[in-house]
Order: C-alpha cells, then sequence, then structure tokens
C-alpha cells in the first residue's frame, strides 16, 4: 500500500492524536451529565470528534483515488534562527534590558536571510531601537526593562 | 429620523481631533500592510492590539476597522502594480487589473479601484446604521441554543467559503475550540489543561496565537522561498479613467457593492468570497465576456467594489449578534473584551456612542482612503522595492514587543514562537490558520452557551431541534456542509480557489 497525499495522512494523524490528548486529559475532570455538565464534558467530547475526524482525514489519503501530495522539506536552519533569537530574548529582556536584547534579535534574525549583510543587518538594528524607543516607549509609554539590570539605571 | 440621530450621534463622536487621527493612521497602517505581500490584516490587528489597551475603546476599535479596510485599499495597489495579490481578497483584482496596467491603464485602474471601494463603502456603511438596529431586536430573542446554533453555522460558514480542504478546516476549527478550553473553567473554577503553570490559567490569548501562527510561521515560510524580487510597472499612466472605461465600470460597481454587502452579511461570508461571485457574475453577463482576464474594467472594478462591501458588512453580525464572521472580526472581539465590552445586541444600547462612531468613521475612513490613496500611489510603489531582508525582522520585533506588552510577561513570548514553530508545521502540512483562529475565540462562548442551554432544557439535546430558530440554523449549517461536499460543487469550489495557491 501507497501513502498518496502524505499532507493530509499526517494532518490525520496529527489531529487523532491532539484530540485523544485533549480527551484523555479530560477524563482528570468531573465529567458531570448533560444537564450539569462538570468541566470535563465539553472538551472530552470535542477531543473525541477531532479524533473520528482526523482519523477519517488519515484514511482518506490513503485510498488509492486520493489526490497525490509531498510535503515540502523543512527548514531547521531558518526555523532555529528566527526562533532563537526570538526566544533569546525573552531570556535576556529580564537581565540585559530592552535596547540591547532588541539589537541582538534583529541582529540575530537577520542571520536566516540568504542575503545577509552585516552593515545592512547592524544599521536596521540601530533604527529599530531607535523606532521602538520613539514608538513604544516616548509614544505609548509601556514599560520594560531599559537597562542591563547589572549597571542599575532602571 | 432615528437613523439621522443615531448618525449625527456617530458623527459628533467620529469627528473629535483624537478619533479622525486614530482613524487616518490606522488607514495608513491598513495600507502599508495591505501593500506588502505577504503581510495581512490578522497578524497586523494582532500585533497592535496590545497598543489599543492605552486607547479609549472607541479609539482603538476605529483604529482596527480603519485597518482592516485600509489593507484591502492596499492589497489592490500591490495587485494592479506588481501581479501580486497583497491580500487573499486581491486575488481576483490581479486578474484584470494587472492587465490594465500592462495595457498602460495603471493609473486608470487604481482610480477605478479606489472610486468603486468608496462607492462600495458608502453604500455598506449605510446598510450597516439601517439594519443593524432591526437584528439586534432579534438577537435578543435569541437563547443560549440559538447561541450555539448561530456560532456552529459561522463556523461552518467560514471553512465552507474559505479555500482548501474541509476536513481538515473543520479539524482546525475543533482544535481551536479545544484550545479555547485551556484555562480556568468558569462554571467550576477549575483549571483545565494548565499542567500546572499558573499563566496558562488565565488561558491562551488568541493574539498569541495569531501572531505564533500567522506572523512567525508567515516569516518562516517567506524566508524560505528566498526573495522573489518583484518587477514593477513604473508606468502608471493617467490616473483618471475614460468615458468608456468608466460607464464599463459603473454598473459592475453597482452589482458588486449588492452582492458583497449580501455575502459579506453571512456570517463567515466575507470579502474573498464577494470578490469571486462578482468576477464571475461580471463575466456572465457581459456581452464580451473574451476579454475578461485581458484587461476589462467591469473585472476589476466589481469585484474590488464587491470585497469592499463585503468587509464592511461583515461588522453587521459582530455589531449585532457578537458573533464573529472571520478572523479579523474575531480579533475585533477580542479588542472589545480588552476593554470590558461584550460584543453582542446590547452594545448598541450599553455604548451607543462606540457602535455609531465607529459606523460613522468607517465612512470617514473610506474617504481618507480615496483621498490618500490616489496621490500616495508613488509611495506605496517605492515602498515595494524595501527588501525583505530589513522588512522581517522589523515584523519579528514588532510582534514579539506586541506580545511582551499584554502581559508584561515573558513566559508570552516563549508561548508565541512555540505557536510559531506549531504554525509553519501547519503550513506545511496545508492546515489552515484562521479556522483555528475563530475556534479559539468561539470556543468559551461555545461551551458556555451549550452547557445553559442542556441545563435549561434538563440535558434533553433535542432542544437544538426542537427550537425553530436554533434549527433553522443548525439546518443552514447543514444544507452549507451537504452543498460544498456535492461532486459537482466540489470541482467548482476548487477552480475558483486554484489561483489562491
Amino acid at each position: 500500500m501507497q501513502l498518496k497525499n502524505k499532507q493530509d495522512f499526517w494532518s490525520g494523524v496529527m489531529f487523532t492524536l491532539i484530540g485523544l490528548g485533549f480527551a484523555y486529559g479530560a477524563t482528570q475532570y468531573s465529567m458531570g451529565t448533560s444537564a450539569r455538565m462538570g468541566p470535563g464534558y465539553f472538551p472530552f467530547w470535542l477531543g473525541i470528534c477531532l479524533a473520528i475526524l482526523g482519523a477519517v482525514v488519515a484514511l482518506g489519503a490513503m485510498s488509492p483515488k486520493a489526490t497525490e501530495t509531498t510535503i515540502d522539506k523543512f527548514d531547521f536552519k531558518i526555523l532555529f534562527i528566527i526562533i532563537g533569537s526570538v526566544i533569546l530574548f525573552g531570556v535576556l529582556l529580564r537581565p540585559l534590558g530592552l535596547y540591547v536584547s532588541l539589537f541582538l534579535l534583529v541582529v540575530g534574525s537577520s542571520l536566516a536571510s540568504h542575503e545577509f549583510s552585516w552593515r545592512v543587518a547592524l544599521l536596521n538594528a540601530i533604527f529599530l531601537v531607535v523606532f521602538c524607543w520613539l514608538a513604544f516607549i516616548k509614544g505609548l509609554g509601556l514599560i520594560f526593562p531599559l537597562w542591563p539590570s547589572f549597571l542599575g539605571m532602571n | 429620523m432615528e437613523l439621522m440621530e443615531h448618525l449625527s450621534l456617530g458623527f459628533s463622536v467620529a469627528f473629535t481631533p483624537e478619533n479622525l487621527l486614530y482613524a487616518l493612521l490606522g488607514c495608513i497602517l491598513g495600507t502599508l500592510v495591505g501593500v506588502l505581500p505577504g503581510l495581512g490584516p490578522v497578524p497586523t490587528i494582532a500585533m497592535l492590539l496590545p497598543i489599543t489597551y492605552v486607547l479609549p475603546p472607541v479609539a482603538g476599535l476605529i483604529m482596527l476597522a480603519g485597518i482592516y479596510y485600509g489593507t484591502q485599499y492596499g492589497g489592490s495597489t500591490t495587485a494592479i502594480l506588481v501581479n501580486l495579490p497583497g491580500e487573499t481578497s486581491a486575488v481576483v483584482t490581479v486578474l484584470d487589473g494587472h492587465q490594465m496596467a500592462r495595457n498602460g491603464r495603471a493609473g486608470a485602474a487604481l482610480s477605478l479601484a479606489a472610486i468603486g471601494s468608496f462607492f462600495a463603502g458608502c453604500v455598506a456603511t449605510l446598510l450597516i446604521a439601517a439594519f443593524a438596529p432591526p437584528l439586534s431586536e432579534i438577537a435578543f430573542k435569541f437563547g443560549p441554543a440559538e447561541y450555539f446554533s448561530l456560532m456552529t453555522l459561522g463556523l461552518i460558514g467560514a471553512v465552507v467559503l474559505a479555500s482548501g480542504s474541509l476536513p481538515k478546516a473543520i479539524c482546525m476549527i475543533l482544535l481551536g475550540l479545544l484550545l479555547g478550553m485551556v484555562g480556568t473553567d468558569v462554571n467550576s473554577g477549575v483549571a483545565r489543561y494548565d499542567f500546572g503553570i499558573p499563566e496558562l490559567q488565565d488561558g491562551i490569548d488568541f493574539a498569541i496565537v495569531a501572531m505564533g501562527v500567522f506572523g512567525f510561521a508567515e516569516i518562516l515560510s517567506n524566508l524560505e522561498q528566498k526573495e522573489n524580487r518583484v518587477e514593477l510597472e513604473d508606468k502608471i499612466g493617467s490616473l483618471y479613467p475614460n468615458k468608456k472605461e468608466f460607464r464599463e465600470a459603473a454598473p459592475a460597481i453597482v452589482r458588486g457593492t449588492a452582492l458583497g454587502s449580501i455575502l459579506g452579511i453571512l456570517p463567515g461570508g466575507g470579502s474573498v468570497l464577494s470578490a469571486f461571485a462578482s468576477y464571475t457574475l461580471e463575466k456572465k453577463l457581459s456581452k464580451e465576456p473574451e476579454r475578461f482576464g485581458k484587461g476589462h474594467p467591469a473585472g476589476l472594478a466589481g469585484p474590488e467594489s464587491a470585497n469592499n462591501a463585503g468587509a464592511q458588512a461583515s461588522f453587521i453580525p459582530l455589531l449585532t449578534l457578537g458573533i464573529p464572521g472571520n478572523a479579523v472580526m474575531a480579533l475585533m472581539v477580542g479588542a472589545m473584551t480588552i476593554h470590558n465590552i461584550q460584543p453582542g445586541p446590547q452594545v448598541m444600547t450599553s455604548h451607543p456612542e462606540l457602535f455609531w462612531g465607529l459606523i460613522a468613521s468607517m465612512w470617514i475612513g473610506n474617504l481618507m482612503l480615496v483621498v490618500l490613496n490616489l496621490p500616495l500611489i508613488g509611495v506605496w510603489v517605492k515602498l515595494l522595492k524595501v527588501p525583505y531582508r530589513i522588512l522581517f525582522p522589523a515584523i519579528l520585533v514588532f510582534c514579539t514587543i506586541g506580545v511582551y506588552s499584554l502581559n508584561y510577561n515573558t513566559f508570552d513570548i516563549y508561548t508565541t514562537a512555540i505557536f510559531g514553530v506549531i504554525g509553519y508545521f501547519w503550513a506545511k502540512l496545508k492546515c489552515e490558520g484562521a479556522p483555528l483562529l475563530l475556534g479559539l475565540v468561539l470556543g468559551p462562548m461555545m461551551e458556555e452557551n451549550f452547557r445553559r442551554a442542556l441545563l435549561l432544557s434538563r440535558g434533553d439535546f433535542f432542544t437544538f431541534v426542537e427550537r425553530p430558530l436554533s434549527a433553522s440554523l443548525l439546518a443552514a449549517a447543514a444544507v452549507l456542509v451537504v452543498l460544498v461536499a456535492l461532486p459537482s460543487i466540489r470541482k467548482k469550489r476548487q477552480e475558483t480557489f486554484v489561483e489562491e495557491d
């Protein structure tokens, strides 16, 4: 047997697993009756519906009549750089302050572009830090830790 | 005249310098976002949601609404000049709009699109003003069972009319509903699916999901495709359509507006469907259908008017019933709840200044867009030349700062990053994010009404089909599903959406 519609097959598998996961989670809460539902009732049945529908999608993808699709390759390098620099921003925001971590976020994420150049990335980072200072801190009055905490300037 | 009183109240609110400024800001931002391909209204509004916290509710909503219809305008500019839809609703505009530009009539095409949109915007605004009050009267007769059925209809409508695989879209809705369950259960106070993390007890903010799935994942997909350099049509030509073009476009504008207004009111309807429907209609009615796709003014003006009318009219279910018809409207629900305004029929009586002010500002916004757009076309063309390597870090920065300022908590940044990764996987599996977002917003509301309806009926599930109003809403949803499942329509639907991929 051959898997023709790979996209649909894996989506179906994912939906089924997530549905079962939620339904299992719901059994930890009280179910109640249909007249007096507990917190588990609605999510349990939603999860079951999702699991069934997911199975239908996955089975449909295995039928010989299914349209053929493949899953495009994942670009883990880009994924890692972008998501990594966002998480880094989150980690550094408290200890290093907005200016430094924002600067690193821009330069770091720029590495993901296939046209990366240090000059453009650095200029862009400086521009965006100044812009954020003007728009978010001066303009909208949002409160951020601004400077590295060890300097004691906040 | 009650209508006049209402409208004058609305205009008195909308004409304050502050609100005019926010409408203008929204329009400019919206156009900007609409012009840039790959950045749509959903992530933009999600990004800016936190900012509206600091604004008064009326100003915030006016700005968000401005962004919404601004993107409709901006999207068509890119479609006409670059042969690239800046916005999904501009997909149809590409067909004849870009051909007109090729024929050296880019200026005329742009102004026809602007005139058509403005006309449609005016009519749809009046329509909202006229129909919202009687519709919300009906809404007061709604019980929990009716609300549940209406939301079901809205969700089904949203997937049926959207592109892509139907069962997968329904799965995404269910998944969205389930994600909406995360957090403290209002009835029992039990924290569900929180994994012991205190931040999850308040539920997952839809702005986080929207930014992760639409913002981050979009960036990842775009980066992967490398940068597609766009070729610009430099010759814009005369800005004024000639007599013949105008004569051909005028009836199409009127028909497109009518079509868009009707389809926009349906929950789940909206601008994309209206534009497709109008194009098909114009082609059917035309004496020279062979000129469509080669730069027929009616093929541009009709869908342009229809998508603007549809975009505007989709505010009707939101303002009268509290049911968002599409992802943007779902974000508007969020913006209202932030300010402790429960969307629904009571908004009109409890916050008349907000309700009518928003409506009046829609008309003002449309006027601003025409005035803004015609002279600014040159600026937008330049903007299209900003390379993506400068643009995407900026989007990333705004998303991250926006998310952080929701609760001033870095936990939200991490959650967004996780949803970014998930969204990237979903994009690979061709699972759409928009239905998920709708489900997420409606999840808690649906559960609440479901539980209440069954409490009232003492656990009898037939309550949903025994009450006539609820039964007819569910029947309509069932008809929609059956219609789409029919082979002939399925084929047609695939053909219609083929251009979107």
